[in-house]
């Protein structure tokens, strides 16, 4: 049944249907919502999960990570500081092969502080280990977090996993979403299975051993493995939710009137949106643009971003945040993906929308009219800055 | 309460900390660990933050805990037991899990008076069913004998060496056990490697409650404190003679010393005897300091003593 609801109310659905075991959340803008939906949940007696109500963002990974190595399904949900302070424990959470999944309502990074939206957040925790995909609105942020608690208990994979939604603009604002019925979402899901839990008395393990050079590179080295197995099993899962829900999802990346594209856009989050609102524009005119549009941001999915930008003239790569002394963070990545390729458009890289600055139609328009003529640079260009 | 006895026949009937862990040769925490699991019946979880124990006891692919055991991070292991016992609750309540377990953390004085001090405050006020034993040795022995807030006054420490101008730490130690008596937890107490019974009663009293209980047990390093390998048990006993370190319990609020030395025995007995307070008797003003260190153990002694009437059993039934 369709429904009005925010971003916040669709993750909390989501979390309501997958009901883990433990919950330990910190509030922070614009997060707080989720937590507080869930707590209510809590104390309504609908979930029979336990909450625990942390004295920070660090406890609350730090108790996610007790939670899981104990046995238990487990979720959170954080925002910018919340994520630096719990970036620590996400990297031991990701080493220790648990399977903790987390909305993160995507907000800049002090200072100066700001609440708004970028991705500073998410790149922060780009390298921690964990898996993360980007969505576009309440519905994919829904859907998405069933996708990712799923992909997340796969026994191959056994990560961490974090649903990005842009803070604000998808966690406050209502849109329609079509959530599962209950039992279909639990389902899809399906019952948690502990490996090797603290609470398995009888056969006692110890996590979160300590490991000389004589060990640590090969532990890393299967836990890169780990991450590598996420693609595989996304695709899996992904399929299973398309065929339950008829929904479009299909592949790491979403393009969108890409086929005979001269320029494009690649893009993370509800940009992908404004974006297409542009190309349908440049479109009617009789302009060849598209959008690429990444759900997957770790792992990166190179050989797909390759194969869809291929035969694109010019590629505006659009970052919502800085990777400061260096080329944006995206970018990056779509560069490496284009160097064993045979066909490379050229590139260009753009900064916008940092600390919630309006993401206009404009703008993408301004993009694509700038790289008609762009030649390769490594230099940064801006969208929305005033000079 | 449970005899050396009584500790031993549990630990042969099963051991659940074994050896072959490398702690240094003399250190006291082995015993407090032994002691405490073996006080408490049944199945038990620990944890531990990074540290001394950590390192010596969890090398992969290697380990010297034979219960279930988990470390995360150095100051995060009151949030670790809060989540390992919220997942207990919510699969006793699904019925996943139908045995009465136990959770214990041991963390040393770096992980629990400072870095983990927010953790273990946030655990407490929660109300977690846990037990937290700080095995505390007075510095960041793991790291090299670094100053912490359980480090004395006086104390030679890297990071507060004795100087030219300033005589080793400057402040006086954190004073944990109250902080954590002011969270009004069931249990709190203090006890030293030096008494084990006393410990082992400690832990079972403690147990026999929900909710938090915290234990600071003085856990003697002969490497830091530079007295000799054999020492722990002599140096742990002289802190109690000296009344530095008073043996008591806060039980649902009342105190109770649960020893009264009976001879006045000067603190500069323990201080002469350890090489991180050396200097003190080759300084111009080591008199004074001495002094000094002992008007702060006196202090502390009789707020203690004051206390103990003031909030007594037998004020509470009247």
């Amino acid at each position: 049944m369709r429904k009005v609801m925010t971003g916040h109310k669709a993750v909390a659905e989501a979390m309501r249907q997958i009901e883990p075991d433990v919950v330990a959340v910190y509030p922070i803008t614009p997060q707080s919502e989720i937590a507080e939906y869930y707590a209510q949940y809590v104390h309504d007696g609908i979930v029979h999960s336990e909450l625990v109500p942390v004295e920070s963002e660090h406890s609350a990974m730090s108790a996610c990570v007790g939670a899981a190595a104990a046995g238990a399904r487990v979720m959170t949900a954080t925002s910018s500081q919340g994520l630096a302070l719990m970036v620590e424990v996400l990297y031991i959470a990701a080493g220790m092969r648990l399977p903790i999944v987390m909305a993160l309502a995507n907000r800049s990074l002090s200072a100066p502080i700001n609440i708004h939206c970028d991705h500073a957040d998410a790149y922060l925790a780009r390298d921690a280990g964990a898996f993360q995909i980007f969505c576009e609105s309440a519905q994919e942020a829904y859907d998405y977090t069933l996708i990712a608690q799923r992909i997340a208990e796969h026994e191959k994979v056994r990560i961490p996993g974090i649903v990005n939604l842009d803070g604000f603009t998808l966690t406050h604002t209502s849109q329609v979403v079509e959530p599962l019925e209950d039992e279909r979402a639990k389902k899809f899901v399906g019952p948690f299975k502990a490996l090797f839990p603290l609470l398995d008395v009888d056969h006692p393990v110890s996590w979160g051993t300590f490991a000389m050079p004589d060990y640590y590179f090969e532990l890393k080295r299967a836990q890169a493995a780990a991450i590598e197995e996420v693609a595989g099993v996304f695709l899996e899962v992904q399929r299973a939710y398309a065929s339950l829900t008829g929904r479009r999802y299909a592949g790491f990346i979403e393009p969108y009137r890409l086929d005979d594209a001269e320029r494009a856009v690649v893009v993370l989050g509800s940009t992908a949106g404004t974006a297409k609102v542009a190309v349908d524009q440049l479109r009617e005119k009789g302009e060849k643009v598209g959008v690429l549009k990444v759900w997957l941001y770790r792992p990166f999915p190179y050989a797909e971003v390759a194969r869809a930008l291929g035969h694109v003239k010019q590629v505006a790569v659009l970052d919502r945040a800085f990777s400061f002394g260096a080329m944006g963070a995206l970018y990056n990545d779509v560069a490496a993906a284009l160097v064993p390729s045979e066909r490379r458009p050229v590139l260009s890289n753009y900064i916008y929308g940092l600390g919630g600055r309006d993401v206009t139609v404009e703008q993408i328009l301004q993009a694509f009219a700038e790289v008609k003529t762009a030649r390769p640079t490594t230099g940064l260009r801006y969208l929305g800055l005033r000079e | 309460m449970p005899s050396i006895k009584t500790l031993a026949q549990r630990e042969e009937a099963g051991v659940r900390f074994t050896s072959g862990h490398t702690l240094c040769a003399g250190c006291a925490e082995p015993l407090v660990v032994r002691a405490v699991l073996n006080a408490i019946e049944g199945p038990v979880v620990a944890a531990s933050p990074t540290g001394c124990l950590e390192v010596a006891t969890s090398r992969f692919p290697g380990t010297a805990w034979n219960v279930p055991w988990v470390h995360v991070a150095f100051e995060n292991a009151a949030a670790v037991i809060s989540g390992v016992e919220a997942a207990y609750k919510a699969l006793t309540k699904t019925g996943a899990v139908k045995r009465r377990i136990r959770f214990v953390v041991f963390g040393g004085d770096g992980g629990t008076y400072d870095i983990g001090l927010q953790a273990l405050s946030g655990a407490l006020e929660r109300g977690h069913d846990f037990l937290y034993v700080c095995l505390n040795n007075e510095a960041y022995m793991n790291t090299g004998v670094q100053r912490s807030s359980a480090t004395p006054r006086c104390a030679s420490a890297t990071t507060s060496p004795v100087g030219e101008e300033i005589p080793g730490k400057p402040q006086d130690r954190k004073d944990l056990t109250e902080i954590v008596v002011a969270h009004h937890v069931p249990y709190a107490g203090q006890a030293a490697v030096s008494n084990l019974v006393d410990l082992a009663n400690k832990v079972e009293r403690a147990m026999k409650y929900e909710g938090p209980k915290f234990l600071n047990v003085l856990t003697t390093c002969p490497l830091g404190w530079r007295t000799p390998r054999d020492s722990a048990i002599t140096q742990a006993k002289l802190a109690v003679e000296t009344r530095y370190w008073p043996l008591y319990e806060v039980i649902e609020g009342v105190y109770k010393i649960n020893y009264k030395p009976k001879e006045n025995v000067p603190v500069e007995e323990w201080l002469k005897t350890q090489g991180r307070f050396r200097h003190l008797f080759r300084n111009p003003n080591g008199k004074e300091l001495i002094a000094e260190f002992q008007a702060s153990v006196d202090q502390h002694w009789n707020e203690l003593l004051r206390k103990e009437k003031c909030l007594s059993g037998a004020e509470s039934q009247g």
